[in-house]
């Protein structure tokens, strides 16, 4: 029977190794989007030269349209505009944006902090509302267990742009208690965390309450009930640690989902965020923004995998985070009969 | 017993349990006096475990628990509340649970684990209770240092996982100690120390209320033996009176399967058979018991080898089955048996050396080459309630596995041949619409001996078949395998750590250690007379576990 | 033969205990399953026959009557240029429930696809696939709808295609892993050892085992594919107006927040309500055990 052996990482070379093995990945992940990006933007019909001039509605002659192409290297072959794309983004050149005739790397410095803080605080206000939500409906009897289901169904798919709008009418118009739209104080910030972060609250909360659920029935709960644990150590020091993995890997992908709902709630609260900028950069065609933004996305999202798996590790010593005994059917299990009254 | 009017630490009467409409447990009563030892022993659903979550306040919550009296440790704790019963837990009373793989949180340290009741309980400082934990840690012969390098349940084999799960309820001196099988899926030299720690707290004056399927292995370790039937006590009373006269058709039952696992070998068993069998045909089936008429080999094994990474689970084992023989192999968790169990049937590719089946090359082969002849070699494992499709009933497992994976029900000559599958392992008819997944243990592994039988094979593989089942179950399903492999003639490969079973049915005997064969005979001489000192080591440890702490005595 | 020891068995063979096939679990919805089985039915009577269910022509215009708060003639209220709420929701519920039904198909179409492929094939396969939808889930779905949008132009089937393809990387996630854990199951195991061919393996045992679960899933999937696409409509690349769409009615009630929020108070009800009883409904039917 073979052990299981303390995590290999638990040295600086298993780090070292990991933090390489995520960069070029990550890199590959990149390249993979920035291609995707190129060929979309190319697919999208009209003549990005007509966008740089201010529009289809524009009356631009042909001499300035010629040489705003010319300008902008889109004259050249297909496969030079790639090769010539690629080596600027190595190089860390974002392009300027058409549209807004600035760099992009200048437009996204300034709006993507703000994106990033909405949806990590909208991370962090999600985790908190899904602890408290598996702690009642475990702890707390029927109805509440009921309840909390309930809600977290509705949640999870709650429109932001809907619930974005009641929250502003109840607690900015009617109660005043906030601004309804940003406006550089923290207060502003409230209802859009709020907004983005319920959605992805209702999905959380479902995932840990079910690991909650499920680890109450296994034999370490029993086992710390018979050595009289209370209810809430019971809670805190085993079943919530059992819940939260599951939970961790859903926040990989919820945080993707945080900044798509961003997108939308920027746009209701009037934030200056990355979102807002996505929408008209596809709608006006504005590639180098639109690339902008898929990259940085993109980025992002490889850091937070990251940092999730990081988390992970730190929640879950074992190796193998457990795969061996989940994916496994060739543990030998104890005689167990069929009534199982246990 | 301790002199003086002895103090009663767990003290039960007139216990009822019932869940929705079904009572579990009717008007069930019991005591347990300091120092002293009871085996509460049941069948599984006999009410076992659910009498002793309700002495320690962790019945199932949608359970009504009506009781007369209920005192733990001299406690009146009826009626006591949540938060009351959680001062009581782990001080007074400490439980050993049965599933030692999943009881010690795999992500916490286990010393921590092992610390809990002291944290909870006493004003302990954390110094103190480390010096503690350690003290308690090298009591059950673990390693002391796991109080505080951090090391996880994972990193721990199944015997010191119990062994831990001892420690830490018996950190806190409680009166009262419930153990709730023990030593299920334990081989037996463990399984031995375990019932020594247990035996220690025993000693130190704890009552030890021990839970189990199995009579035979409380029958050394037990003052008094409380057996339970259908959810009521039909039968108490000291461990030898019981054992010499059972009066309930349940207790004789659990004393026949103890006495068949404990005496039993193929030599006695052929003997009783002839002799049982009257005009029975089958009589004359019966083959020769002393290894001459061997008959040409089914199964030859040659130098097989299988490695995973840098650990050697099969080395070098070599063996030839004869055909209508039985090969017990035997050996302790980890020795590689099951890995040679797969190597045979073809699962794993071994590294090195070879398995002929009929003088044909069998392994290593490429699949395609050998699926035509699967079916002359089949499989019967542990747990077979995970090899059936979820979707598919009794029916169509049969049907499937007698028409080589063609039909899907069972209508006219083929019908008539699973009915005949079913009544050949002792299931009815009946049970053809029902999904394997809602038949008892038992059931189920008839079934995969009949699906295992429906090809008509030359071998038959079995791995752990009856560890997993209860005792008076097990002694039932291996009845059953001694008459068809005396009525088939077919040749088995019994794998087993638990030597009571191999010594029934098994012609010859392999002992696997370290994944090398250290020896190998006819099945008489190496129970009477083993060589190599690991054998010895194995059958002693049996017969320790059979005979109880006072094994000269017994 | 065995005496006492195995009461059941004995029971059993007389044929007393119970013996239909477990298949169909029986069981009830449950009151929530029913209650939102009875909210979708409503909406698919809607969507088919909205005339009987909300008075009036979603379209028509009256602008005397415009911004006027719920009242008898108008239950929900209308609108800025005078059109009636509750027709308006009525008549949006097909394309809400055709959006949200054809988006999960196409999504889980595709992404079972790819996740059998990956789940059959071997290393180098799952490997690439694996890439590839790690590629996928790093842009976030709206990106993903928009671009595809902007390539081929606004309305409902662009965003069904949107949306899909949006959420196919989910479900390939999921097949894959299903597939996989039942490639080293014991049930294949078994099935391995009676000789089987790998053909019936995967047609027998892997598929069924994968693909089933994927039905409960879809079934979340719709509520979320409506939500998506009305999302898609309030930025205004989806449903182009005056179809009566309710995030398009979100977005046209956004400036009369303050002055008439029923406007947008009702779609926004509409949607939370039809995607939790999709959700609700499917939790439900897998509970049953009829789709496991």
């Amino acid at each position: 029977m073979r052990r299981e052996h303390r995590h290999a990482s638990a040295t600086w070379r298993g780090w070292v190794l990991w933090g390489l093995r995520r960069a070029a990945g990550g890199i590959g992940v990149l390249w993979a989007v920035a291609t995707i990006v190129f060929v979309a933007i190319r697919l999208i019909p009209g003549d990005p030269a007509l966008a740089i001039l201010g529009g289809p509605g524009s009356q631009a002659s042909a001499e300035a349209v010629a040489q705003v192409r010319h300008e902008y290297g889109l004259d050249r072959p297909v496969l030079v505009q790639y090769a010539v794309f690629l080596g600027r983004l190595a190089s860390g050149h974002l392009g300027d944006s058409y549209a807004f005739r600035t760099p992009v790397a200048t437009l996204l410095g300034q709006q993507l902090p703000v994106t990033l803080t909405l949806a990590v605080l909208g991370l962090v206000v999600a985790w908190v509302l899904a602890v408290v939500a598996a702690w009642w409906s475990t702890q707390r009897g029927r109805f509440a267990a009921a309840l909390t289901g309930a809600l977290s169904v509705t949640a999870s798919v709650t429109p932001h742009f809907w619930l974005g709008s009641v929250l502003i009418v109840v607690f900015a118009s009617a109660l005043g208690w906030v601004p309804a739209v940003s406006d550089g104080t923290a207060g502003g910030w409230v209802l859009p965390v709020v907004t983005v972060a319920v959605p992805v609250a209702g999905y959380l909360a479902e995932t840990v309450r079910d690991g909650v659920v499920d680890a109450q029935r296994s034999a370490f709960a029993l086992a710390a009930r018979s050595r009289g644990e209370t209810r809430a150590g019971l809670f805190g020091r085993h079943l919530l640690r059992h819940a939260a993995l599951p939970g961790i890997a859903l926040s990989a992908w919820a945080f993707g989902s945080l900044v798509s709902g961003a997108v939308v709630v920027e746009s209701v609260f009037a934030l200056p965020g990355v979102g807002r900028a996505l929408v008209t950069a596809v709608t006006q065609r504005d590639m180098p923004l639109v690339a902008g933004i898929a990259l940085v996305s993109a980025a992002t999202y490889v850091v937070v995998l990251a940092v999730a798996d990081l988390v992970e590790r730190v929640v879950d010593p074992r190796a193998d985070g457990g795969r061996a005994r989940r994916g496994g059917a060739r543990a030998p299990r104890p005689g167990r009969g069929v009534a199982g009254a246990r | 017993m301790s002199g003086g009017a002895p103090v009663p630490v767990l003290d039960v009467r007139g216990l009822t349990v019932s869940v929705g409409g079904t009572t579990l447990v009717q008007d069930v009563s019991l005591t347990v006096a300091a120092g002293e030892c009871v085996a509460l022993v049941g069948a599984s659903g006999s009410g076992k475990t659910v009498t002793a979550r309700a002495a320690l306040g962790l019945s199932a919550p949608e359970a009504t628990v009506r009781v007369d009296r209920l005192a733990v440790a001299g406690l009146d704790v009826r009626g006591y509340s949540e938060r009351r019963w959680r001062a009581v837990r782990g001080s007074r009373v400490g439980y050993v649970g049965q599933e030692a793989l999943g009881a010690l949180d795999p992500l916490r340290p286990v010393g921590r684990e092992v610390a809990d009741t002291l944290r909870l309980h006493t004003r302990m400082t954390a110094a103190e209770r480390v010096e503690a934990v350690r003290h308690a840690l090298s009591a059950v012969d673990l390693d002391p240092d796991t109080a505080t390098d951090g090391r996880l349940a994972g990193t721990l084999s199944g015997g010191m996982r119990q062994r831990a799960l001892i420690a830490a309820a018996t950190i806190g001196a409680p009166a009262l100690v419930v153990a709730d099988e023990p030593t299920t899926a334990l081989d037996a030299g463990v399984a031995v120390t375990v019932m020594e720690q247990l035996r220690t707290a025993q000693t130190a004056g704890a009552g030890l209320l021990v839970i189990t399927h199995d009579l035979g292995l409380v029958a050394g370790w037990a003052d008094r033996v409380v057996v339970v039937h259908d959810g009521r006590v039909v039968e108490e009373g000291p461990v030898a009176s019981v054992f010499a006269a059972p009066e309930h058709e349940a207790t004789r039952a659990l004393v026949r399967a103890a006495e068949h696992g404990s005496t039993a070998s193929r030599a006695g068993a052929e003997v009783a058979a002839v002799g049982d069998a009257v005009g029975d045909a089958d009589a004359e089936a019966v083959g020769d018991a002393d290894g001459d008429a061997v008959g040409d080999a089914v199964l030859v094994a040659d130098g097989l080898r299988r490695a995973f990474g840098g650990l050697v689970a099969v080395d070098d084992v070599s063996f030839r089955l004869p055909r209508g023989r039985t090969l017990g192999v035997i050996g302790a968790s980890g020795s590689g048996k099951t890995t040679l169990a797969r190597v045979l049937l073809g699962l794993e590719a071994p590294d090195g050396g070879t398995v002929t089946l009929g003088g044909e090359p069998w392994v290593p082969l490429r699949e395609r080459d050998r699926r035509h002849r699967r079916r002359r070699v089949t499989a019967v494992v542990q747990d077979p309630g995970a090899t059936f499709d979820e979707r598919w009933t009794v029916e169509r497992v049969l049907a499937d596995a007698l028409s080589d994976g063609d039909a899907r029900t069972a209508r006219g000559a083929l019908g008539a041949r699973v009915d005949a599958a079913l009544g050949q392992v002792g299931l009815g008819p009946a049970l053809r619409g029902r999904s394997p997944r809602t038949l008892s243990g038992g059931q189920r592994q008839r079934l995969a001996i009949a699906r295992a039988l429906a090809t008509d094979p030359e071998v038959i593989v079995l791995d752990e078949p009856v560890t997993a089942l209860d005792a008076t179950v097990q002694d039932a399903v291996l009845t059953l395998l001694e008459r068809l492999r005396d009525s088939t003639g077919v040749a088995m490969v019994f794998v087993s750590h638990d030597l009571r079973a191999v010594r029934r049915v098994a012609d010859d005997v392999l002992v696997v250690h370290g994944g090398r064969a250290v020896e190998h005979g006819p099945a008489a001489e190496v129970f009477e007379r083993p060589s190599h000192p690991v054998t010895v080591r194995l059958l002693g440890a049996a017969d320790r576990l059979a005979a109880g702490p006072d094994a000269g005595a017994a | 033969m065995s005496g006492i020891a195995e009461p059941r068995l004995q029971a059993d063979a007389s044929g007393a205990a119970g013996g239909r096939s477990e298949r169909f679990r029986g069981g009830t919805l449950g009151p929530a399953g029913l209650v939102a089985a009875g909210v979708v039915a409503v909406a698919v009577l809607a969507a088919v026959w909205p005339a009987l269910l909300g008075g009036g022509d979603p379209l028509a215009v009256h602008p005397e009557r415009a911004l006027q708060a719920p009242s008898w003639t108008a239950p929900f209220g209308t609108d800025e240029s005078g059109r009636d709420v509750l027709a308006r929701i009525v008549a949006g519920t097909r394309a809400s429930l055709v959006v949200g039904v054809v988006a999960t198909l196409v999504g889980g179409v595709a992404g079972v696809v790819l996740g059998v492929v990956a789940g059959l094939g071997g290393r180098a396969v799952d490997a690439v696939v694996g890439r590839v939808t790690e590629v996928a889930f790093a842009l976030p779905l709206l990106l993903v709808a928009l671009v595809v949008i902007a390539v081929t132009g606004p309305g409902p089937v662009p965003a069904m295609l949107a949306v899909g393809a949006a959420t196919a990387p989910g479900y390939a996630r999921i097949v894959r892993g299903l597939v996989r854990t039942a490639r080293r199951s014991q049930v294949v195991e078994t099935a391995v050892l009676l000789g089987r061919s790998p053909a019936r393996i995967v047609l027998r045992h892997v598929l069924p085992a994968a693909l089933w679960p994927v039905v409960a899933v879809a079934t979340l999937g719709v509520g979320q594919a409506v939500v998506w696409a009305s999302a898609l409509s309030y930025l205004g690349v989806g449903t182009p107006p005056p179809a009566p769409e309710w995030g398009a009615m979100l977005a046209d009630g956004r400036t009369y927040l303050q002055t008439a929020p029923w406007m947008s108070a009702f779609p926004g009800l509409a949607i939370v309500v039809l995607a939790t009883a999709v959700t609700v409904l499917g939790r439900a039917v897998r509970r049953t055990g009829a789709v496991r």
